[in-house]
């Protein structure tokens, strides 16, 4: 039996520090920056056809360490849920109450199944939540040339101004999906 | 501090690094679309003492630590995990527009680009279309990039 230390939800005091090691770590094993969304840029410019200037560039040289990174994130993700039993999320009870109230009935597992789930992408709101979120996922970070990782813990920590730009930017969009976008939608 | 880029293991460091990523993710539940949505809504300081807290330790650890090495020997630019931030600043229109755009995508998915691979090596077998989608995304803005304010 594992330890309830390791199975239960990490909380987060614990979480939210050993995230922010990752960037002097990533700076001493080698000078590099924590970030993932590098990782769309890096597969469009490896898989497709017909690429614009802004993919056509030495993916392998940049890229490479990223993608790793990003597969071992995978790897971690299958280990934190079969094996570290991440499968029920303990959302606060309000929150529950807002999501009922959104149209959910099922607030179990991970993550929505009325919404993140092959048969659900047939419907409006599922095929909003994976197929238009995650295009503007994609596109909102080429633009702002980051993501949460990047901008927000790397950049933050720097006091750059350009990453404060992007997080303000970010709250106010997921603030307006949230509640303006959503209730129409769902 | 050696500033040059780690040799020959670094390969499997980059993995390692990467789950281990991914399992703190995973089990702080920042890949979970509840979580997200419970942020958006204020209900919960979760993320937000994961987020805050994130920025406090690197940014200390940025000050304890020698700056990073700006150009390297060669004169080639360090790899950072984001080349496109390093391009064009311009008035920097891009960020909070781009910042806005990828803020809506963030609510409605519930995941930026690292928890969508976190979720589909967790088994969410249909996130592999919202990452060919924001693949599609990313496309799209090389394509338009010329045209948009930067």
């Amino acid at each position: 039996m594992l330890p309830s230390v390791l199975t239960d939800t990490w909380p987060w005091y614990v979480a939210g520090p050993l995230i922010g090691l990752f960037v002097p770590l990533l700076q001493i094993l080698g000078g590099k920056q924590l970030g993932l969304s590098g990782n769309l840029r890096h597969l469009c410019a490896a898989l497709l056809p017909r690429r614009p200037a802004f993919l056509q560039y030495d993916w392998k040289s940049t890229g490479v360490w990223n993608l790793l990174f990003a597969f071992g994130t995978a790897i971690g993700g299958w280990i934190g849920i079969h094996l570290l039993g991440t499968r029920e999320i303990a959302l606060s009870p309000t929150a529950q109450t807002a999501l009922h109230q959104l149209g959910l009935t099922d607030l179990s597992g991970l993550v929505p199944r009325e919404l993140f789930s092959w048969p659900a992408l047939l419907t409006l709101r599922g095929f909003v939540s994976v197929v238009v979120g995650g295009f503007l996922v994609g596109f909102g970070t080429a633009y702002a040339g980051g993501c949460t990782s990047s901008h927000a813990i790397s950049g933050l920590s720097n006091f750059q101004l350009r990453s404060l730009l992007a997080v303000l930017g970010f709250f106010a969009g997921g603030l307006f999906a949230t509640h303006l976008l959503l209730p129409l939608l769902f | 501090m050696n500033n040059r880029p780690a040799p020959a293991p670094a390969p499997a460091i980059d993995i390692l690094l990467g789950v281990l990523f991914g399992v703190i993710l995973t089990k702080a539940e920042v890949i979970s679309w509840f979580r997200i949505q419970e942020m958006f809504r204020f209900e919960a300081f979760h993320m937000f003492g994961i987020i805050g807290s994130a920025i406090a330790v690197a940014a200390v650890s940025r000050r304890l630590l020698p700056p990073p090495p700006a150009p390297t020997l060669c004169g080639e630019p360090t790899p950072t995990a984001d080349a496109s931030a390093d391009d064009q600043t311009g008035r920097g229109t891009r960020f909070w527009l781009g910042g806005a755009i990828f803020g809506l995508g963030w609510a409605l998915t519930g995941a930026c680009p690292g928890p969508l691979f976190i979720l589909i090596g967790g088994g969410i077998s249909v996130m592999v279309v919202a990452l060919a989608s924001a693949l599609a995304g990313t496309w799209a803005y090389g394509y338009l990039r010329s045209r948009l304010p930067h």
